[in-house]
């Protein structure tokens, strides 16, 4: 009797765990379906890098199967732009004129555009970016802070098109014309490095003055109190013991906006014109690389001509310069970091 | 006194008033930067006065400034955010999981992130270069010359998606998806970092599976912090510009995608719907770039109405993100 009942029991038992096993093998086939497009998922990541880097290597470095095109009869090989132009004509001509019957091929007025919309960028964005920082973590008060940091980060999020308008609408007439024109006696063009360069500049304030708080945040107190029993006064205390400790933040957050500055476009664009030249005169019309692209894109250049071929060689220069400031911010944060417990 | 004692008080004295310089200078700097938003927007309102009405809204672009309107460009800009969400938020909550949830700290994980970051950086009008080339012309494996439509049909329409993709407002989708997934990815995967370890334990401990963890458990805590992200993400979309011109928005269009002018028409004539992913395309930032660039006066105060439309359609996408943070803060308490 007992032997039955055990014997019946075991039969259900095992049957209830053979449906268990089986199951279990679907849920784990379930749960492994799902896991892989999860990956899948991550992996676009890393498919969208692949595809920038293939686009622009194929269009501007090596085109493996250059294809014949012939849009107005005249048949020619869709080459890549390094395949027509030498890089020793990039990197050295001083002329950039892609559009023109004689055609130069030299990076240099763009970049030189680039650098300086950027350099002036730079030189409003960063003392300011840095001192409204040390004010939001050192100064304000906690009520203070809460009120001020959302508002600076409206700055921020306004889109880059407003921002070209208003370099455009106002910067120049209200502000460069009558100080630099009118006072001084420069001469102001309707289109200027300037007036981008400021609003640029405004534009990259909160990226440094956020990215920067953080960091002078993270400054332990003990450090502060130090100071202060030393008999240090709140500028002591702020510009000797709190912004080296944090140094390498700040400066991680410099090079973003730096960064974030070179790639700037629509404002540029709007506000800086479209003349590429080598020149050190901010008041009057640059091209930059993103304008160019832009101007390019815009204009009804012919798909595989050496115009069209260009934009995918400075969009490669651009590529590779943010790219470059964006690892060695990563590395200085890394690499400089001062660790605390 | 002795001489060093006196010397020590003016040198303090000193010492004081070079901080109290020291902090109005720092008071200024976050003044000025105050202040440059209150003059942009000041700017913007006081061009706009007058401009933002009706007619403004609901006509199409004309070349005289007096009629011109916005309508095209707020169809373009709705379509655009629309299917950026769809294709963006599956695709990024499912790599954000991938990376919190599931991946071991191995090398391909940390090129993932590392490749992440890096992402982050790169300059929009980039990817508007990969979008030109691998959306619209599809690398040049069909021509566009001999390139050719697929039909699918639906029962209450026919789904007509030419190959290669073309200056379409899918092509434009798709750009900026990929411009905004990193934001996305690592916007989640702070969302998810939050939802304490305790509440996976305790799910584990009751024979929950990896899935059903993340399903019933980990997503649910998560979703506030994902979506805060997301509409953060989706406004940064909204106000791109460059990527767009390069894909190949249109500058000056009168007509919708698909020509669908109001939501009632979605149901009268649903064909219009599934045209409109496939059609040219403009958008508010394209038209208010469009006229900025018009010589006659008048384009610059439309251009100002159509900055303030954008700029009031952010404020309502980065007050709802912050309402949603907010009411999920107050409801969840570890």
């Amino acid at each position: 009797m007992s032997t039955a009942s055990a014997s019946s029991s075991d039969v259900t038992l095992s049957r209830a765990t053979s449906s268990l096993h089986r199951s279990a093998s679907l849920v784990r086939l379930k749960e492994w379906g799902i896991r892989s497009l999860l990956f899948l998922c991550a992996a676009v990541s890393i498919l969208t890098t692949l595809g920038i880097v293939a686009v622009l290597f194929s269009n501007a470095i090596y085109d493996v199967s250059p294809r014949q095109v012939s849009p107005n009869g005249e048949v020619r090989t869709n080459e890549a732009f390094f395949q027509q132009v030498s890089l020793t004509e990039f990197v050295t001509e001083t002329r950039w004129t892609p559009g023109y019957t004689e055609k130069h091929f030299g990076i240099m007025p763009l970049v030189c555009g680039t650098l300086m919309v950027s350099g002036i960028a730079a030189l409003i964005g960063l003392p300011i970016g840095l001192c409204s920082a040390i004010y939001l973590s050192e100064y304000a008060a906690r009520r203070t802070r809460s009120i001020f940091k959302p508002v600076l980060e409206i700055l921020a999020g306004i889109p880059t098109v407003v921002y070209g308008y208003f370099a455009l609408v106002f910067v120049t007439p209200y502000v460069l014309k009558p100080i630099f024109q009118d006072f001084l006696g420069f001469d102001v063009g309707v289109f200027n490095a300037a007036s981008a360069g400021i609003v640029v500049g405004i534009m990259i304030i909160p990226m440094i003055s956020s990215l920067s708080e953080d960091v002078l945040r993270s400054v332990p107190r003990s450090l502060r109190e130090a100071a202060y029993a030393l008999g240090s006064t709140r500028f002591d205390v702020s510009t000797r013991v709190v912004v080296p400790a944090a140094l390498s933040g700040i400066i991680a957050s410099f090079l973003l906006a730096i960064s974030r500055a070179i790639g700037e476009t629509m404002a540029v664009t709007i506000a800086a014109g479209q003349t590429a030249i080598v020149t050190s005169d901010p008041l009057n019309s640059v091209a930059t690389m993103t304008s160019y692209i832009v101007n390019v894109s815009k204009g009804d250049a012919v798909i595989g001509s050496i115009e069209e071929k260009s934009i995918y060689a400075v969009g490669l220069t651009l590529f590779l310069m943010t790219l470059v400031m964006n690892i060695i911010s990563q590395f200085v944060l890394r690499r400089f970091r001062e660790v605390y417990h | 006194m002795s001489d060093q004692h006196i010397e020590y008080a003016a040198l303090l004295k000193r010492r004081h008033r070079i901080s109290t310089c020291f902090e109005w200078v720092c008071r200024i700097a976050t003044g000025s930067a105050l202040l440059f938003l209150a003059v942009l927007l000041a700017g913007v309102i006081w061009q706009a006065w007058g401009w933002l009405d009706i007619e403004f809204l609901t006509g199409f672009d004309s070349r005289r400034p007096g009629k011109a309107g916005l309508l095209a460009g707020l169809w373009g800009t709705s379509w655009l955010i629309l299917f950026t969400a769809i294709f963006t938020v599956p695709m990024g909550v499912g790599a954000a999981l991938y990376l919190e949830e599931y991946a071991t700290d191995n090398r391909f994980t940390r090129l993932i992130k590392l490749n992440l970051s890096n992402l982050a950086g790169v300059p929009s009008i980039v990817y508007g270069m990969l979008g030109v080339t691998a959306f619209v012309r599809m690398f040049g494996m069909i021509s566009a010359a001999d390139g050719w439509t697929l039909a699918v049909s639906l029962g209450f329409g026919t789904l007509e998606i030419p190959l290669p993709l073309g200056r379409c407002l899918l092509a434009g989708s798709f750009t900026l998806s990929l411009l905004i997934l990193p934001v996305v990815i690592i916007a989640s995967q702070e969302a998810l970092r939050a939802v304490p370890p305790s509440i996976r334990h305790a799910s584990y401990a009751l024979g929950a599976t990896e899935w059903q963890t993340i399903r019933y458990q980990v997503l649910p805590a998560a979703i506030p912090g994902i979506a805060t992200g997301v509409i953060l993400a989706l406004s940064r979309a909204m106000g791109e510009t460059a990527p767009l011109i390069v894909v190949g928005a249109m500058s000056y269009v009168a007509f919708t995608p698909g020509n669908l002018d109001t939501p009632m028409q979605a149901v009268q004539d649903p064909q219009r719907v599934l045209d409109a992913p496939f059609d040219v395309f403009t958008s508010i930032t394209i038209q208010i770039t469009n006229w900025i660039e018009q010589p006659k006066e008048e384009f610059q105060n439309l251009a100002a109405a159509g900055s303030l439309v954008l700029l009031i359609l952010l404020v309502v996408f980065n007050a709802t993100a912050i309402v949603i943070r907010n009411r999920a803060q107050k409801k969840i308490s570890w």
